[in-house]
């Protein structure tokens, strides 16, 4: 369930890396155009991004620890 | 049921639809608040975990009163515990978002002081557990306490607010969260993600704390 639980994390998160990259791209390309997707509505998908980076980060912690105080709990029954 | 793992892959997915929806929906043009009104997902939904866990909190203190089982006193504690956190949050981001709003941090709102004073009093549970060095004692008289503490929510954060001119919603007797109050827009993201996923995520802490306590609890017993 655990190792579920990750995946999703790991997916949602190269998702947001590939809208990341994609962006970069554009930069590179020097298109006068700033209507790619992070810069739209005035950058309001990069503190979407920033936010759920934060909520990917939190959650793998979390799940981290959940992991190690389920392995104690083995360990002593 | 703590153990199991589908209510936390839930909260995720909860928060997640917040992030996104929360800043990428629509939500009303409204003067002064602007795009503040999003704080509605985090703000508000801060209080209603807190109350949440309070209100569990006390039912686990009751069950502690009536069959004196050490693992309810610990269920009571670590919830009444991610409850004050998540009011103190609630407390701090209401602030910063009175300053751009109504002018100042703290304008001494009715609603500002009850769940000051309200988070007072369960700090002084806090408080009162610590200085009894008997575990038993400290656990009977917290979880009477909690009782107490539990009973001063209404008139604080419930009650008077509303009796008295204030600068939140729902002051002067209309309920802050009609059905009606929120907007159709904001009710979806605001019930349907903001409320369950900021409460689960705090259950998430909570138990993870208790799983913890539980441990050393048996560590006492046995080791």
């Amino acid at each position: 369930m655990v190792k579920i639980c990750l995946r999703v994390c790991l997916t949602v998160f190269t998702m947001i890396l590939f809208v990341f990259v994609h962006a970069q791209d554009s930069l590179k390309n020097e298109n006068p155009q700033m209507a790619d997707a992070m810069r739209s509505s005035g950058k309001i998908y990069v503190v979407v991004t920033v936010l759920v980076i934060i909520l990917i980060g939190l959650f793998l912690y979390l799940i981290n620890t959940d992991k190690k105080i389920s392995r104690i709990e083995k360990n002593i029954k | 049921m703590f153990r199991k793992n589908w209510w936390k892959i839930l909260s995720f997915f909860f928060l997640l639809y917040t992030f996104t929806a929360g800043f990428l929906g629509k939500v009303p043009a409204k003067p002064i608040l602007n795009e503040t009104i999003r704080n509605l997902y985090f703000h508000v939904a801060m209080w209603f975990g807190m109350m949440i866990f309070f209100v569990v909190s006390v039912i686990y203190s009751i069950k502690y009163l009536r069959h004196n089982r050490p693992s309810d006193d610990i269920y009571a504690v670590e919830f009444a515990r991610t409850g004050i956190v998540y009011g103190l949050l609630g407390l701090i981001t209401g602030s910063v978002w009175a300053r751009y709003t109504w002018g100042d941090f703290w304008s001494n709102d009715p609603k500002q002081l009850g769940a000051a004073i309200a988070l007072l009093i369960y700090l002084a549970y806090f408080v009162l557990r610590n200085s009894l060095t008997d575990i038993d004692k400290s656990a009977r008289i917290s979880a009477v306490y909690n009782v107490f503490a539990f009973a001063m929510l209404f008139p604080t954060i419930w009650i008077i607010p509303r009796l008295v001119e204030s600068l939140h919603p729902g002051g002067m007797g209309n309920p802050a969260l009609d059905t009606k109050d929120i907007d159709s827009r904001m009710r979806l993201v605001f019930w349907f993600g903001a409320i369950p996923g900021w409460t689960l995520l705090g259950v998430w802490i909570t138990t993870l704390r208790i799983r913890l306590q539980l441990l050393s609890l048996k560590h006492e017993l046995h080791g």
